[in-house]
């Protein structure tokens, strides 16, 4: 088990290293500077700025600093906003934007498979055919159309909930629900037609046989081996909440992360785009290395192999 | 001898978007405590079924029991409620499946899955379980139980899961058992095993034994009586001997036929000729008709009646008539 860790930590790594690599020529192929829209500037006042942020030197001098900046974990001031550091911007917007992604995350699995499991259960039966009426609306309006829908309805017409930012947990109501509902409708399919599949099997047959209850059947014998696709594709959801957020955030006008993401690049704000992006990178990484985890932990079979097995 | 279960004219319908399949036309039979009662029959002839109405584990929709009781014990099982049914299941009857591959959950350990029954129907302590899980495991044979009990089915092989599937079905210590095909999915040797099992079982718990098979060897082997059903009906039963050395309809005659025997080497195997009638319009006559070398006008239009040829050997053929037995015996005569 440690060597495997290791060997996923190491592979780990070498993601990071290629993101931030991609993101860094991503960034410097990108015309312009972070100097071009200040007016004010002139030419000897633009390069002593330059210098100051390493910006003179060659491209492998800047991509080496980089990473060092990486590797200690200190990107530096952003240059944007020259008395604030990449940090403390990370350690300002990353608590709400974290906040905003993990309700959103237990909301969607949580609702999406309650779903699923009864449409399964009442197979064809009008609980099926709501709860898929309602999964395919899901999938298929995107987040921000369907945000826009919600404040002007249950926030503009109805005031029911605030229209915008984050204080309170009547605010997190609709930036969850407008970034929840797709990998909801995502997951609420999926667990549907695995249980289906499952209940035809043997062994729910074999339960049934022993006596024990739907209850039991359900969520002791079905369930566990239903969730290893919603397991599967928690990756690629995750990935998708993520950069909903910032999508989310910006309806909302919620102080998180993607304010910073999306204006660092307009701006080209390097140490900030260079810090969003690694931060981003190595939690998604993280989070995909506990969907892994979570494998071996459902199903048994999956297991470790020794060297030489 | 005490009956312990009669079935009396059961019916079993399946509703479909091409129409009502009636897999199962009023079947009888009993069992007595302790005996050994197979099914045989071809694919398809409602064997299965028979016995998941027995264990009302019949989908519903699609399958309906339609008509008839089924006496367990003196109950009705065909009108207790579900709740009550549960309490049936795993306690009074349980049932063992074909394949034991599949028949247990790959993500639950065998001492969970071995457990489960007895802590579901009787209030036990863990270690009094654990007690009874190792008792059951010996009884069918696992070496290791101790070790055993904490693995996953995929670390057993195929006989051996299905030593497994027998301890659970056992492990509540029920009167009634319904092995459903429980050798067709092993290797030839595992299987000689496993019904040696079974004799076994039977002699040391006394529980009575449904076998469903259509493995004649594995019938001559353990059962005490035997039932051959076709077409949704059974057509002939008696002891083993009686349908092994007597067998009286034509369709279990040609069904021994098409068993290879080791002491007439060389001569062909005479299979039985046409497939057997669609189930969503079954005949009215006998269902064999078609198929029957002796068959007459009167086979076609109405279904016989029952014959017995003893107290235990039954049979419904027209054949059994005695018009029939004369006009026969005018034939050769001739």
């Amino acid at each position: 088990m440690l060597r495997y860790l290791l060997k996923r930590l190491l592979i780990m790594v070498v993601t990071l290293w290629i993101i931030i690599t991609l993101t860094f020529v991503l960034m410097v192929s990108i015309p312009g500077s972070p100097f071009n829209s200040e007016k004010s500037s002139n030419e000897i006042v633009q390069a002593n700025l330059e210098r100051h942020y390493n910006l003179d030197e060659p491209y492998y001098v800047q991509y080496l600093l980089y990473i060092k900046s990486i590797v200690t974990f200190d990107f530096g001031p952003s240059i944007k906003q020259p008395n604030q550091s990449v940090n403390d911007l990370l350690a300002r917007g990353f608590p709400i934007s974290f906040e905003l992604g993990i309700v959103t995350i237990i909301v969607a699995v949580f609702s999406g498979i309650i779903l699923g499991i009864l449409a399964a259960l009442k197979h064809n039966g009008f609980i099926d055919y709501l709860m898929m009426g309602i999964a395919v609306l899901g999938i298929s309006i995107p987040n921000f159309i369907l945000a826009t829908l919600l404040i002007q309805q249950l926030a503009v017409k109805f005031s029911i909930f605030p229209v915008a930012t984050w204080s309170s947990p009547a605010h997190m109501v609709l930036p969850v629900l407008a970034l929840a509902t797709g990998p909801m409708a995502i997951i609420a399919r999926l667990t549907r037609s695995t249980m289906l599949e499952v209940l035809t099997q043997d062994y729910i047959k074999m339960a049934k046989a022993k006596g024990l209850s739907p209850w039991k059947i359900t969520i002791k014998h079905a369930l566990r081996n239903a969730l290893m696709p919603v397991v599967t594709i928690m990756g690629t959801l995750l990935a998708g909440i993520l950069t909903g957020t910032f999508v989310i955030e910006q309806i909302f006008a919620i102080p998180g992360m993607g304010k910073y993401f999306v204006e660092s690049i307009n701006q080209r704000d390097y140490p900030v785009i260079m810090g969003t992006t690694v931060f981003y990178s190595a939690f998604l990484i993280f989070m995909l290395f506990l969907v892994d985890i979570a494998y071996g932990i459902l199903d048994p079979r999956i297991k470790v192999h020794k060297e030489g097995e | 001898m005490e009956k312990i279960l009669e079935v009396k004219d059961l019916h079993v319908t399946f509703t479909t978007y091409g129409g009502t399949v009636k897999a199962v036309r009023g079947v009888n039979f009993y069992l007595n405590k302790g005996e050994t009662l197979a099914i045989v029959g071809e694919s398809g002839c409602g064997k299965s079924v028979t016995s998941n109405a027995i264990m009302r584990l019949i989908p519903d929709p699609p399958g309906k029991i339609s008509n008839g009781t089924i006496l367990f014990k003196g109950t009705d099982l065909t009108r207790v409620s579900e709740k009550e049914m549960r309490g049936i299941r795993g306690v009074d009857i349980s049932m063992i499946f074909q394949d034991p591959m599949t028949a247990l959950n790959p993500t639950l350990t065998i001492g969970t899955q071995l457990m489960e029954g007895l802590k579901q129907h009787h209030k036990v302590s863990g270690a009094e379980a654990r007690k009874k899980a190792l008792e059951m495991m010996d009884l069918v044979g696992i070496p290791n139980p101790d070790e055993r009990l904490k693995q996953y089915p995929h670390q057993f092989s195929g006989g051996m899961r299905q030593r497994i599937v027998i301890a659970i079905a056992l492990i509540c210590e029920p009167e009634l058992l319904i092995a459903d095909e429980p050798t067709t999915a092993l290797d030839v040797t595992i299987q000689a095993q496993i019904l040696e099992l079974f004799e076994k079982i039977q002699h040391a718990t006394g529980v009575s034994i449904i076998l469903i098979t259509h493995d004649l060897g594995v019938v001559a082997k353990i059962a005490d009586r035997i039932a051959v059903m076709y077409a949704g009906k059974i057509i002939e039963v008696g002891t083993k001997r009686e349908i092994f050395y007597n067998p009286e309809h034509p369709y279990t005659k040609g069904l021994l036929n098409s068993v290879p025997r080791l002491d007439l080497q060389g001569e062909k195997l005479i299979p039985i000729d046409g497939t057997p009638p669609d189930l969503f319009s079954p005949p009215t006559g006998c269902p064999f008709t078609a198929r029957c070398p002796f068959a007459m006008e009167v086979c076609d239009k109405v279904y016989p009646e029952v014959s017995a040829l003893s107290d235990s050997h039954q049979v419904n053929c027209w054949l059994q008539d005695e018009r029939a037995k004369q006009l026969l015996a005018e034939a050769v005569t001739k």
